[in-house]
């Protein structure tokens, strides 16, 4: 199988003051299509980081990463954007959604941002039923529960049917029954042939992904063998 | 991004911040509307005061005595300025009419109603030469003149007030006590503001000289020159004249003044363009302020939305659709600012003469210029904080609070 992620000897330092942090000390993570893996750790071990690099949302200071055979290293702005844009669609714990647009109008601008001309409004109302708010479509952000709001997200991150979703602790702010709800949303879009990361503290959401990765002080302990 | 979905998502987050936005654009509106009624006002006193040289006569040059003047004191003025002067002068090359004046402000009566009016003596060579034209009767002949008839053409401001809606024509008017008979009415040139030329009498020089001002000396004399170009010799050509017949030396000052018409313009111009610079200037200091607003604002905006920046380029935008939206709700701003203060602009330009004493004259390139200008500040006022927005990165940008 190919590998969708591919990062080599990834290091990400941080200077706070006097005290130099090593939220990377060296990550090498291969990650295959249509994987399934969870990415946990305790609070400070660089889980977030790694995310965000992956996610081609933050650069590291050394070490190479390869998305699907592409070095990032040597990509253009623009291209970036548009990775993000097409093929990776990330959730993020806090939703991030924007405040003074519907829940519609949020899941369409990431077609906005491709260009598309035709048929925006369908496939967000489309990505919107796929996690069953067709009834809060015209809903602020603010007018929704934070399972709601999780979930416009995930319709968000998987209207431009990208092939790789990264969860930075998708349920850590909603309560054990939601979070439940959206780590089944999840696993239905793992069926259906994503690769997903879904970074967790909770041991439950864990324990249902066939592969689990440690982290602990920048460093990846337990990588358990690979898919 | 699509340009109207850009257009669409600026007035919305302009809108979502209605004062916010508007505080923005007030000082473009402000900055463009005193632009346009500034340079309107510069451009009607301009145009007013063109008027008023030209309609007090075209291609003439004013022939006064020098004031007298001992150790830089100026005193009374001299008398030596004759009828003879003025005759000699109809022989010089280019000069086409010569009228000899003196002149006074004399009360007009007819019937118990009083007019405080300035009476020219004159020729009859004087009305054209002021571009005055008979309406109604005539001016009077060479034989009034030789044998000092007490006639009088009125301007019709002064008709208005002695008579009313009644025919002047052959009324006897009193002036200083003494019997004229009106034979003509001149045509209205219109107030001008400081100096009615409507309100004028006009009698031959040689009655007024005798009768009216007893004095055997003019005023001033007034020469209307063939050509435009004529007047700078003409002006030389009468100086030496004049010189000769005052049997001046040389080395002595000339004790008249001959005064240019085109000097005047000059003059005009000059004091004019310095009054719209000026306008202008401090007009456009107000312009630039505004734009140092909408930097202001547009920062603030950017860094208040560095979130919503980093999940706009986390989903997708790159740097120049960033770019591109911060861009276009500066111009929408300054756009929008730049059409309410171009009306405003027009509606004061328009305005202002009936409530102030300016006159004003509608510059339709300064609004465009103003228009274009206003866009230009958007730009460059919000290319920066445009720039700072795009340029983020998008993990940064996220982790902002
Ligand atoms: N912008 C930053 N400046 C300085 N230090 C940072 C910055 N971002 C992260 N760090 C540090 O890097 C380390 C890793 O942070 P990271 O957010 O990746 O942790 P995490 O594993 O996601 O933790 P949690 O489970 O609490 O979310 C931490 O020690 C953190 O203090
Ligand atoms: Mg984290």
């Amino acid at each position: 199988m190919n590998d969708v992620i591919d990062a080599r000897n990834l290091i990400k330092r941080y200077q706070v003051g006097e005290d130099a942090v090593r939220a990377l000390d060296g990550v090498n993570l291969r990650v295959a299509e249509g994987e399934l893996a969870a990415i946990t750790g305790p609070s400070g071990s660089g889980k977030s980081t790694l995310m965000h690099v992956i996610g081609c949302l933050d650069v590291p200071d050394e070490g190479e990463y390869y998305l699907a055979g592409e070095n990032v290293a040597k990509l253009s702005s623009d291209r970036l954007a548009n990775i993000r844009n097409r093929r990776i669609g990330f959730v993020f714990q806090t939703f991030n959604l924007l405040p003074r647009m519907t829940s519609l109008e949020n899941v369409e601008l990431p077609l906005m941002y491709a260009g598309l001309r035709h048929g925006v409004r369908e496939r967000a109302v489309v990505a919107l039923e796929r996690v069953g708010l067709q009834n809060r479509m015209f809903h602020a952000p603010n007018q929704l529960s934070g399972g709601q709001r999780q979930r416009v997200a995930i319709a968000r991150a998987l209207v431009t049917d990208p092939a790789l979703i990264l969860a930075d602790e998708p349920t850590g702010n909603l309560d054990t029954h939601i979070g439940e709800e959206i780590m089944q949303l999840l696993l239905e879009l793992h069926a259906g042939g994503r690769t997903i990361l879904i970074v967790t503290h909770e041991p439950d959401i864990a324990a249902r992904c066939r592969r689990q990765i440690h982290i602990r002080d920048g460093r990846i302990v337990e990588p358990a063998g690979g898919g | 991004m699509l340009f109207w979905t850009i257009v669409k998502v600026g007035v919305k987050s302009l809108w979502a911040n209605k004062l916010r936005s508007f505080l923005a654009m007030l000082g473009i509106i402000i900055g463009v509307a005193s632009v346009i009624a500034m340079l309107a006002i510069g451009a009607g006193s301009r145009k007013e005061m063109m008027t008023m040289i030209t309609s007090r006569g075209s291609n003439m040059l004013t022939i006064s005595p020098e004031q007298v003047s001992q150790s830089g004191v100026t005193g009374g003025t001299r008398q030596n300025l004759t009828v003879a002067d003025a005759q000699a002068m109809l022989g010089v090359e280019g000069v086409q009419r010569v009228a000899p004046v003196v002149s006074g402000n004399m009360q007009i009566k007819f019937r118990g109603k009083n007019q405080p009016t300035p009476v020219a003596g004159c020729t009859s060579t004087y009305l054209p030469i002021r571009s005055f034209e008979i309406e109604s009767g005539r001016c009077f002949s060479d034989a009034d003149e030789e044998s000092r008839t007490r006639v009088a053409v009125l301007g019709p401001a002064t008709v208005e007030k002695l008579f009313g809606v009644d025919d002047p024509l052959n009324q006897i008017i009193k002036i200083k006590g003494l019997n004229f008979r009106v034979i003509g009415v001149t045509k209205a040139k219109g107030d001008q503001g400081w100096f009615n030329p409507d309100n004028q009498a006009f009698i031959p020089y040689t009655t007024a000289m005798d009768q009216l001002f007893g004095t055997t000396y003019l005023r001033e004399i007034n020469i209307q020159a063939t050509t435009a170009e004529e007047l700078k010799p003409v002006q030389e050509r009468l100086t030496a004249l004049l010189r000769r017949r005052h049997k001046l030396l040389d080395g002595m000052e000339d004790d008249f003044r001959i005064r240019n018409q085109a000097d005047f313009i000059a003059m005009a111009n000059q004091m004019n363009q310095t009054f719209t610079l000026l306008l202008g200037s401090i007009a456009s200091i107000s312009l630039l302020v505004g734009g140092i607003g909408i930097m202001n604002i547009m920062l603030v905006t950017v860094t208040e939305r560095t979130r919503e920046i980093g999940i706009r380029k986390a989903i997708g935008a790159t740097e120049k659709s960033i770019m591109h939206q911060f861009l276009a709700e500066t111009l929408i701003i300054s756009g929008a600012g730049g059409l309410i203060g171009s009306l405003a602009g027009i509606g004061l330009a328009l305005v202002l003469p009936t409530f102030t004493p300016f006159k004003t004259d509608l510059q339709w390139t300064s609004v465009l210029m103003a228009l274009i200008f206003s866009g230009g500040v958007g730009i460059f006022f919000g290319w920066y904080p445009a720039r700072r927005a795009a340029q983020l990165v998008p993990v940064e940008a996220l982790r902002y609070e």
